[in-house]
């Protein structure tokens, strides 16, 4: 009778208790996915792009509520663990949460009208922004090198596949296809790099990892360091820092507007939440190890970003740049390795967020039908068509470059500050100096809006190198616009591309209300909380103080 | 007569390195896939010795998430090929040139 328990109890298989508070945001985000395209697949004709924009509203509203009661909990509570130690239920991991339903509401509001613009019938662009937005909250709470695979997968995938959203345009297939390529690789090599790293320590638990680490004393051990090697370019390819970067211009450039901001905002969000939590809390015993490689490529971020972004011709490309830079900065914070690092790179990431998805939200709007009128020459003339879209575009790009009375100055500093508390003078100097050449094209940018339309030449273009952008004559979009004549080789084609008859012509772009109300919410953002700073740097602060350790 | 646990990991490491050159050098789509599909898999193998290694099952149980990733992974990227392979009847990356800068 014993034995015969004994054989009945051993494959008793023990259901961890799920604590679903701690995971409802993603749930309310996967399955308010799964919900808006079952409805739409069983009511056509009620469903349309207004109807699924309206729903995808409400189900971010109800993930962000979710969040703050979570938050609630946590602040009272303090940081654990649920769901077997798998889920990590902490400051830091509502902090992403809230962030991501943010960057849903925004984009599904930008995105509504680009829809209605493209002719695009279905629910697929939302659901396929909200599995990814779930993807990143996933990330965000992932306490386990396998969660954190499968949020990124859950985020990679759905990106894919909104990346060739535009199917007219022969640019976002090949755009998906690239992404696709490299996001494949770089999953397969962050995977082996889990794969080392479990070898090395025996677990794939963040926590347990960490106790390992600081129990056992590992010198030189070539299986973690091979391991933390490979994740660290697993996340560099995810986040795009140099030199793992070469795929997010092309894919910026070539997926539609609304979904490279949500790209910039929510993909960089849920892989540096991830990165943030396994290497400052895991992986801090072996920093001496890893902290010089994540120098090198916050530098090279940092250094690459700035200074070819001066020689873009088209708006999305410089972005994509743009938020290379960005992403130089952000893992300043990362180098630091402190709570105090910790901290600043989340103020980062939660007000790029505003300023990417608003600048994007400009961007598709000029781009106007086809997606396509993204160079810099159809910007010209934008202030006196339509001052207010002008006046928005050049707060946010303010913004992403720095100027006091913004977020950005202050998100800026935040990082530079964390890396100067741990003597990295070097990185914070090459940081501001970056800044400062950032601040030139973002400029030139906002000059370029407020010179009249048929000025020859951009304002600030002197300062150019001529053989900068012969490519772009090349591309379909330059040709159609080059007058007919043969595209000229040199600052001519950049300047006079865009016969000025046609730009005048072309009258203002019609601004869709609700992405007028996501670019005013950015714009609002970035400037309230640029003069009031406290709320926000208060929210990342205990984020991090909440921060399982 | 066993075979050690260093040799399942060399032939991981073998195969995660044909993978890995394969996605560089090669320039058809889907032999590309094909690289990352066995990088994926040289991963598994690892999984599978670490567990056997470790006596541990954990690293067993992953190798299924992986599977069920990879398989997912595979459908949208011919997907996308499909998509392009309509427009323009070739898998070559390096007919993909539309963009520069």
């Amino acid at each position: 009778m014993t034995t015969l328990l004994a054989t009945a109890a051993a494959p008793t298989i023990h259901v961890p208790h799920v604590d679903y508070l701690s995971i409802l945001p993603m749930l309310i985000m996967l399955g308010g996915a799964l919900l808006l395209m079952l409805v739409s697949s069983l009511f056509k004709r009620i469903m349309d792009v207004r109807a699924g924009t309206v729903a995808a509203v409400v189900v971010s509203l109800a993930a962000l509520v979710a969040a703050l009661v979570q938050w609630d909990h946590v602040a009272t509570h303090g940081p654990s663990v649920t769901i077997a130690g798998a889920i990590a239920y902490d400051g830091f991991d509502v902090f992403i949460q809230v962030t991501v339903s943010i960057a849903m509401l925004l984009t599904a509001l930008v995105g509504d009208g680009y829809l209605r613009r493209e002719g695009i019938e279905g629910p697929e662009y939302l659901v396929l922004a909200m599995v990814s937005a779930s993807g990143a909250m996933m990330m965000g709470a992932a306490n386990d090198l396998i969660v954190v695979f499968l949020g990124l997968e859950i985020l990679s995938i759905a990106l894919y596949v909104l990346a060739a959203f535009n199917h007219k345009r022969a640019e976002s297939g090949e755009a998906a296809l690239k992404y696709f390529v490299l996001g494949g690789f770089s999953s397969a090599v962050f995977l082996y790099g889990i794969a080392l790293t479990y070898g090395a320590t025996g677990t794939t638990n963040l926590v347990q990892i960490a106790n390992y680490l600081s129990r056992n004393i590992i010198v030189h051990n070539g299986v973690l360091l091979g391991g933390l090697a490979l994740l660290l370019v697993g996340f560099g390819f995810k986040v795009a820092a140099v030199p793992f970067h070469m795929w997010s211009p092309d894919v910026y450039e070539g997926s539609p507007s609304p979904v490279a901001g949500f790209m910039a905002a929510v993909a960089k969000a849920g892989a540096f939440a991830a990165l943030l939590r396994i290497f400052v809390t895991s992986f801090p015993t072996v920093r001496v190890d890893w902290q010089p490689v994540v120098w090198i490529l916050a530098l090279l971020s940092l250094v690459l970003g700035a200074v070819v972004a001066l020689n873009q011709r088209d708006v999305k490309r410089m972005m994509a740049y743009s938020s290379i830079n960005h992403v130089g900065f952000i893992l300043l914070g990362v180098e630091a390795c402190t709570a105090r690092g910790v901290s600043a790179s989340l103020y980062y990431l939660f007000t790029y967020m505003f300023l990417v998805i608003g600048s994007f939200a400009v961007i598709s709007v000029v781009a106007g039908p086809g997606d396509t009128r993204s160079q810099l020459t159809d910007y010209r003339g934008l202030a006196k068509r339509q001052p207010l879209l002008a006046l928005a575009f050049v707060v946010l790009l303010l913004g992403q470059a720095g100027a006091p009375f913004t977020t950005g100055f202050l998100a800026k500093l935040g990082v530079i500050e964390a890396s100067v508390s741990v003597q990295g003078y070097g990185l914070a100097t090459v940081a501001m100096a970056s800044a400062a050449v950032a601040a030139f094209f973002y400029l030139r940018l906002a000059a370029t809006m407020f010179s009249p339309v048929g000025a020859s030449g951009d304002p600030l273009d002197g300062n150019l190198p001529d053989t900068a952008p012969t490519a772009d004559g090349t591309t379909p979009a330059a040709t159609d616009r080059a007058d007919g004549s043969q595209p000229v080789v040199g600052l001519q084609v950049l300047t006079d591309a865009a016969p000025s008859a046609e730009v005048e012509a072309r009258g203002p772009v019609p601004v869709p209300p609700l992405t007028a109300v996501a670019v005013g919410t950015c714009v609002a953002f970035s400037v309230v909380f640029g003069i009031i700073p406290g709320p926000v740097i208060d929210f990342a602060h205990q984020a991090t103080l909440l921060l399982l350790r | 007569m066993s075979v050690s646990p260093g040799w399942y990991l060399g032939l991981s490491t073998v195969l995660f390195a044909i993978g890995t050159i394969g996605v560089l050098v090669r320039r058809n789509v889907l032999i590309m896939f094909m690289c990352v599909e066995l990088m994926l898999n040289a991963a598994n193998l690892a999984f599978v010795t670490f567990a056997r290694t470790l006596h541990d099952i954990g690293g067993q149980v992953l190798v299924f998430f992986v599977l069920v990733v990879a398989a997912a992974e595979v459908v949208v990227g011919l997907g996308i090929v499909v998509a392009i392979f309509r427009r323009r009847a070739s898998a070559n990356a390096d007919d993909l040139h539309l963009m520069k800068g």
